[in-house]
């Protein structure tokens, strides 16, 4: 045998280990749309409360109901595209949409962001509101890191950033919001792009 | 020479490398799992998950999934140690030359 047929070989092991484990036709596209969402979000609110609460936020006021209701929408709409693409580019790719794969994925990444989504509903409940937007960031990044080993792994940097952000977040609740919106808005669109780039576009 | 005693003549084909492949990185892979992904028939994958069974170096569940009989397979510690051997003896040919 040339040891051109062994690198072939080096080749296809490579390759049939990633194809076998990871889930990998992730859309890097949905993720510079949910990043636009969470903007688009952010703004509203942003301009709501400053344009209606008078400084003061009332927390059974329709301001306040009106955010939630956004940050409702932001999130259905980022899963709803992320299903949506990832199908279209799983497709492209003659990869199953629903395998062994994904359904690790999937799991891998609900676990943290479940407990997370409860955990801060409950406390929401307890009427303790100044760390919630920490909380969304630091489960939000564990959950990525959680889901990166059975993904692209790129996906553990950006889980990472996010779990630094919702640290300081929780030094400064102050600036809760811009912190929201860097990691929820900004890291998205610039993550996405990077992985539309490096992904996609082969 | 030692290095070509290194290359095991069981892993010597594309198909069994691949099985190999799979189940290094999963705990099992099912028959089904396996034809998929090596894209190969009933048949060919059969002959070749039998050869490795004989050496060894997979183990075979037979079970049933409701009504459906399902065979999984996973590897032996003797398997893993060889295919690494083998790895590690592909990278030294390569590098050699």
């Amino acid at each position: 045998m040339e040891s051109k047929d062994y690198l072939k070989d080096i080749a296809e092991i490579k390759n049939l280990m990633n194809k076998s484990s990871r889930f990998i036709s992730l859309s890097g596209l949905s993720g510079i749309l949910a990043g636009i969402y969470a903007l688009i979000g952010a703004a509203t609110a942003y301009w709501l409360v400053t344009t209606y609460s008078y400084g003061t936020l009332l927390l059974d006021g329709w301001v306040f109901r009106t955010c939630l209701v956004i940050l409702a929408a932001v999130a259905f709409l980022s899963i709803v595209t992320a299903i949506i693409l990832t199908t279209k580019k799983a497709k492209k790719n003659h990869e199953k949409i629903w395998d062994n794969t994904s359904k690790r994925l999937v799991f891998n990444f609900l676990i943290p962001l479940i407990t997370g989504g409860l955990y801060i509903l409950i406390i929401l409940n307890q009427q303790k509101y100044g760390q919630a937007g920490a909380l969304m960031l630091i489960f939000y990044g564990l959950s990525l890191v959680s889901a990166s080993k059975y993904s692209l792994g790129d996906i553990r940097y950006l889980g990472l950033i996010e779990i630094v952000l919702g640290l300081i977040c929780a030094l400064f609740p102050g600036y809760g919001f811009w912190l929201w919106a860097l990691g929820f808005g900004v890291m998205h669109i610039v993550y996405g792009t990077w992985m539309h780039f490096k992904y996609d576009k082969q | 020479m030692s290095i070509i005693t290194n290359i095991n003549k069981v892993f010597d084909h594309r198909i069994r490398l691949g099985i190999m492949s799979i189940l290094m990185v999963n705990e099992y892979a099912d028959f089904n799992t396996l034809k998929e992904l090596l894209d190969v028939t009933d048949g060919n994958l059969a002959s070749h998950t039998k050869a490795l069974e004989k050496a060894d170096y997979i183990s075979v569940e037979k079970q049933f999934i409701g009504r459906k009989p399902n065979t999984r397979y996973a590897t032996t510690k003797l398997g893993r140690a060889e295919f690494k051997k083998h790895i590690d003896a592909l990278e030294k040919l390569i590098n050699k030359e």
